[in-house]
């Protein structure tokens, strides 16, 4: 176990550290640089727009698709063949893989051939993700909101199918409106869900690569180039590795203090939300 | 407020739930559905609440047709087998939620949720949230909000199935006290015949969605209209035996026979299926007419300080119901005694023909 551990952890990450401290020109020419390429790397006026981006984006996504992930859920039916033809539907954009999504998106939304562009165009917008990047941020967004909303959809579908039909009963019994019910019956069993639901969608949406690389490659500009881009063009582009290594160790740590912020506000919330009303 | 179940008939996905049910609750009264698992009890009740419409047949309230009315225009309560409350809200909003819900001034509520709360013994835990409370507190707690509201009809549907036995005796006497002082229909589904028993008030005893008998609770039980109705009441159920009264004398095989006597008298000649209960077989006799029968053991269960006796001979299967511990070994031989006066006799169609003279005959 240790050693599936230390190989799948600590192996490849201690060797991030290595290359994050050390100038390395060859296998025999290396120095050491201390702390020098993290200070850079956090200085790095680039990359600190990336950072803001990036959060940007994750928390735009965030917040469109929980709400209309529960939202969705809510409204699948509960029983019957029309369950499992919409659950198959829901599910469908989850199966697809990242670079294909990509692809989709950006046939989708050419001028020419795709239904998106040449329609918002025949509607006299001038649509152009290639030059206006609001056209370009919105359909990113658009893109993983019909990708990544299935997922908290689910997540959701199963929190309130565990909900027992007694408890729904008792409150038509009660003459209880469906904002109490969703208020006091669905959104208590639906939290659990949800934290783990917000979580994943933040560091996914945190490392989103694939998609925004196909579609737009990161423009116009560097309007849409998020942290994973950045880093890749730098790793892989300018071979500068140990800068690059730096700031892997600096975009782990901002994904592994973000879910830990988030994690214990979501817990204190719950705590607080019992506190309350207690 | 009365309420009255006209030729119900309910089918859910073709199949047929509920057949022909006519059932007339008093206002005040305190009712039992009594039958097993899928004998429609639920059924009924979700009709009775309005939760469902019946495919056929009329409820009325108060002489009213409320057939297809919904639950959210009827006044009623129901506590389920799990234990439903608010999660989030305390057992004080909890019962104070139908009313807060109805639209009850404030101070009203205040009063009778501390009420309601008080005879339900959970007034200390006001603050509490459900989940951190024991199974016993929280259908308390469900129970104190179909309370609190005054509803016309409470419906109870196996209330007490999880909870532990001591818990059970001791919510079974509260429910009789508290539904003493109320004007609304109680109406409370149970597969256990001591339950029904416990309870008192009246039973309607169910069968595969038909309405076998309903009657004050010991008439039912002392008085059961045919076999089935005497099966379902009782448990162990009933033990049922065929023997041929002929000549002055009940026969069987060869095996037994024993004369008629005055407690049997009445009884034409021919064939009859006897019913004895299985608490009315003892180890010995209790007075000399007692019916001797040589039986085998199959099993004997112990339970608590009873043993529950199988035996078989021949030809039939029985079961004694014995007082204290007592202990066999497995086929080994037994000599089983019980009175003729408690004997029950039906005849061919299952119709009671015989009842024994103490509970006042047929």
């Amino acid at each position: 176990m240790l050693l599936l551990v230390a190989f799948s952890a600590v192996i490849p990450l201690m060797t991030v550290v290595n290359y994050s401290v050390q100038d390395v020109f060859d296998a025999n020419t290396r120095f050491f640089t201390g702390t020098e390429w993290f200070r850079e790397m956090l200085n790095d006026p680039a990359l600190q727009a990336a950072v803001l981006r990036q959060f940007a984006f994750s928390l735009t996504v965030l917040a469109i698709e929980v709400p209309l992930g529960i939202g969705i859920a809510l409204i699948m039916p509960r029983k019957g063949w029309q369950a499992s033809a919409v659950l198959i539907l829901v599910t469908m954009p989850l199966l697809i893989p990242w670079n294909v999504v990509g692809s989709i998106w950006q046939i989708f939304s050419r001028g020419d051939i795709g239904l998106l562009g040449w329609s918002l165009r025949e509607l006299g917008y001038g649509y152009n993700i290639t030059s206006s990047p609001v056209d370009a941020w919105a359909t990113i967004i658009l893109m993983d909101v019909w990708h990544w909303t299935p997922l908290i959809a689910l997540l959701c579908y199963s929190g309130l199918r565990s909900i027992p039909d007694a408890y729904y009963q008792a409150a038509r019994i009660d003459r209880a409106s469906k904002w109490s019910v969703f208020r006091y019956i669905q959104l208590p069993k639906l939290t659990n869900v949800l934290v783990i639901g917000v979580l994943l969608r933040f560091m996914h949406s945190f490392m989103i690569y694939a998609e925004p690389f196909v579609l737009t490659g990161g423009g116009p500009g560097s309007s849409t180039t998020f942290l994973s881009q950045s880093l890749t063009t730098m790793a892989i582009g300018q071979q500068d590795l140990g800068p690059s290594a730096a700031f892997s160790l600096i975009y782990f740590l901002i994904i592994l203090l973000v879910t830990w912020v988030f994690y214990t506000a979501i817990m204190n919330m719950q705590k607080d939300d019992y506190n309350r009303e207690a | 407020m009365s309420l009255i179940l006209e030729n119900i008939d309910q089918v859910i996905g073709g199949a047929t739930h509920i057949s022909g049910v006519n059932l007339e609750l008093q206002p005040g009264s305190f009712n039992v559905l009594l039958g097993r698992t899928l004998a429609g009890k639920t059924t009924l009740m979700r009709l009775m609440a309005g939760l469902d419409a019946p495919a056929r047949g009329r409820i009325l309230m108060n002489g009213e047709d409320v057939t297809g009315r919904s639950v959210r225009k009827r006044n009623v309560s129901m506590v389920y087998q799990q234990f439903i409350n608010y999660p989030t809200l305390t057992v004080y909003d909890n019962i104070a939620s139908p009313l807060r819900l109805a639209k009850v001034a404030t101070a009203e509520i205040d009063r009778r949720v501390r009420e309601v709360a008080e005879m339900l013994h959970i007034e200390h835990l006001l603050d509490r949230l459900p989940l951190e409370l024991s199974g016993g507190q929280q259908q308390r707690t469900a129970m104190g909000r179909a309370l609190a509201k005054d509803a016309d009809v409470v419906l109870f549907d196996e209330p007490l199935v999880n909870l532990d036995y001591k818990l059970r005796e001791e919510f079974r006497d509260e429910l009789r006290s508290v539904f003493s002082e109320r004007n609304c229909i109680a109406v409370y589904a149970t597969t256990e015949p001591g339950e029904a028993l416990a309870l008192g008030g009246n039973t309607a005893v169910l069968h595969e969605g038909r309405l076998v008998q309903y009657g004050r609770t010991e008439d039912v039980y002392h008085r059961p209209r045919d076999i089935l109705a005497a099966e379902l009441f009782s448990e162990p159920p009933i033990n049922i035996v065929k023997w041929v009264v002929s000549g002055g004398e009940v026969t069987f095989d060869k095996t037994l026979h024993f004369p008629i006597n005055d407690d049997l008298r009445g009884l034409a000649p021919g064939e009859y299926r006897f019913g004895v209960r299985a608490s009315h077989i003892s180890l010995l006799p209790r007075a000399e007419s007692d019916i001797e029968l040589k039986m085998t053991v199959d099993l004997a269960e112990i339970s608590g300080s009873e043993t529950f006796l199988h035996v078989h001979n021949d030809l039939y299967h029985m079961t004694a119901h014995l007082e204290g511990v007592h202990e066999f070994r497995d086929d080994a031989p037994v000599t089983l005694y019980f009175p003729t006066h408690k004997i029950y006799a039906f005849d061919h169609e299952g119709a009671v023909v015989h009842i024994p003279s103490h509970l006042g005959g047929v």
